[in-house]
């Protein structure tokens, strides 16, 4: 009974894709295999960029796959405010790419210094050219130096901003453990958009669960540059549970945004006022990674637009945006984002590949919080594409409610460290 | 239990039948789940807290993910979840688990 049925339906569904391949004109270039592999490059190795080769490595092994990054090991961004609260240590979210390389996929420590999308090459700093048949760009972020006056990278040594996870986090948490109790931490936000909306308030939360535990004297400071913030009732109501009177926050109309910093007095200022913190950690304003706005692919817009069914440029053909670097609708910049983006990535390229229409799919994007190793809580979204851009298909109450008992959010927390485990694995496992 | 499972099914078959194009589409399903297993792992299969999907009853999971969808059970993240989806599409991911060997 149920396999008649499922026959019969999926037998009227294929005659109505049929249909609609049909109906659409043959303007697919067709890749023969004759011709060789198919070549996809690869720039970038986090979260977008691993995600999208292993995807396709999976799916069909006959695609010749490179993937350039310049550093042997990854630090994961989520799952860093954990290592600056003292809950794991940074070796428990680094990775290396052996397990990338032994799955087939040809990984180029180098650095991409050329895009040439009219011969479709990228040209390595170490000088090789390689030539693909798609490019993948999924360069992540860099920092608008110079846009706060005073913090250019030598300050950064001083006053880190860990806002790409590795020596910056083992820095910042240093800082933290050297600093005598009694001291004011400031964490100076960015104004959007910036990678992981929720991730400056979950760092202020993870380091002031650390200073509540070992320096209960501390205060911790987040100058704001944004009015609102991401689940911030949620994040508000885990502080008052948690370590009431540690974190203060200063918001934009209070004058929060930071303007200069001087690293040799450790000053920090806002419009009206000026702080010397014993740690400062300031997260600068961003845009997309270097090799997307030297290749043109943001306009001149800081990020980049994409078709929001393949992740497709919108400037050039044949190459595809992924992740923090992409201007993505309703989707904000963050690691799971990206992972999604890629498999619709990779789907569309191996439709492309085949000679057939992309189809739109749903995505996701769950953004995890810590604010103690015990409490979590997350904002869920589901998206379709719609209007030319991609969309929340629900609104409305995407963050878990507030109010919840402690044991939701310990169970939460266990959900938290299973993703992790899980999409880590799709990457680098 | 088994009787749960068969009123679903029969529900679902129901579904099948009034919605013309409608499919419980294993392979419409593993596309829709590439967004699930950054959670749940790959092909469904979640060694840690999420559950595991891959090789679930087929129709339990669609109760299931209906339950979720319709707030009749306690849920931190997959309620929420389930609302971006239509019961087609919750069908095609139930089949697409069910078909995967855990």
């Amino acid at each position: 009974m149920t396999g008649k049925m499922t026959t019969l339906s999926r037998r009227r569904f294929v005659a109505g894709a049929t249909a609609g391949l049909a109906a659409a004109p043959l303007a697919l270039p067709h890749l023969a295999r004759a011709q060789g592999a198919p070549k996809v490059v690869v720039i970038g190795g986090g979260f977008g960029g691993t995600s999208l080769a292993r995807y396709l490595q999976r799916h069909d092994p006959g695609i010749a796959v490179t993937l350039i990054e310049k550093d042997r090991t990854f630090s994961t961004c989520p799952f860093s405010n954990g290592v600056l609260g003292g809950l794991w240590e940074i070796d428990a979210i680094t990775f290396t790419y052996e397990n990338v390389k032994a799955a087939g996929i040809d990984v180029i420590h180098d650095l991409a210094s050329a895009i040439d999308p009219e011969a479709k090459t990228v040209t390595l700093q170490g000088g090789d050219v390689l030539a693909y048949d798609f490019l993948v760009v999924s360069p992540g972020i860099q920092f608008a130096w110079g846009a706060i006056e005073g913090y250019d990278e030598a300050a950064t040594e001083v006053m880190p901003h860990a806002w790409q996870a590795g020596p910056q986090t083992v820095l910042l948490r240093r800082q933290l453990e050297a600093m005598e109790d009694g001291g004011t931490v400031v964490i100076a936000t960015p104004q959007p958009p910036f990678r992981c909306p929720p991730g400056p308030y979950e760092r202020a939360s993870l380091i002031a669960d650390y200073l509540h535990r070992e320096k209960p004297k501390s205060k911790l400071l987040i100058l704001d540059a944004q009015e609102n913030f991401s689940k911030q009732p949620q994040f508000e109501e885990a502080w008052e549970r948690l370590y009431p009177g540690i974190i203060e926050r200063v918001p934009a109309s209070g004058s929060g945004q930071v303007m200069n910093v001087d690293p040799s007095t450790m000053t920090v200022s806002t419009a009206f006022d000026d702080y010397t913190p014993a740690v400062a950690n300031i997260i600068p304003p961003q845009r997309a990674g270097q090799i997307a706005i030297d290749a043109g692919l943001d306009e001149g817009k800081g990020f980049c637009s994409i078709d929001p069914v393949t992740f497709e440029s919108t400037v050039h053909k044949s190459i595809y945006v992924l992740g923090d670097a992409t201007i993505a609708g309703a989707m904000p910049k963050s690691g799971f984002s990206a992972n999604n983006q890629a498999k619709a990535c990779g789907a569309a390229i191996l439709a492309a590949i085949a000679g057939r229409e992309p189809i739109a799919s749903k995505l996701i994007n769950v953004c995890y919080s810590f604010a103690s190793a015990d409490y979590a809580f997350d904002v869920a979204d589901v998206f379709t594409v719609a209007d030319g851009t991609i969309k929340h298909v629900v609104e409305e109450a995407r963050v878990m409610p507030v109010g919840l008992s402690d044991e939701m959010h310990k169970q939460e927390a266990g959900y938290a460290h299973s993703w992790y485990q899980n999409i880590t694995a799709e990457m680098f496992g | 239990m088994r009787m749960t499972s068969r009123g679903v099914l029969a529900g679902l078959l129901i579904g099948l039948l009034a919605a013309p194009g409608f499919a419980a589409d294993a392979g419409h399903g593993a596309r829709l789940a590439d967004s699930c297993t950054s959670c749940h792992g790959l092909e469904g299969r979640s060694p840690g807290a999420t559950p595991a999907l891959a090789g679930q009853d087929e129709a339990g999971l669609f109760d299931k993910l209906k339950a979720f969808q319709q707030g009749t059970v306690e849920a931190t993240i997959m309620n929420r979840i389930a609302r971006g989806y239509t019961d087609e599409e919750l069908a095609a991911l139930a089949a697409y688990f069910a078909s995967v060997t855990p």
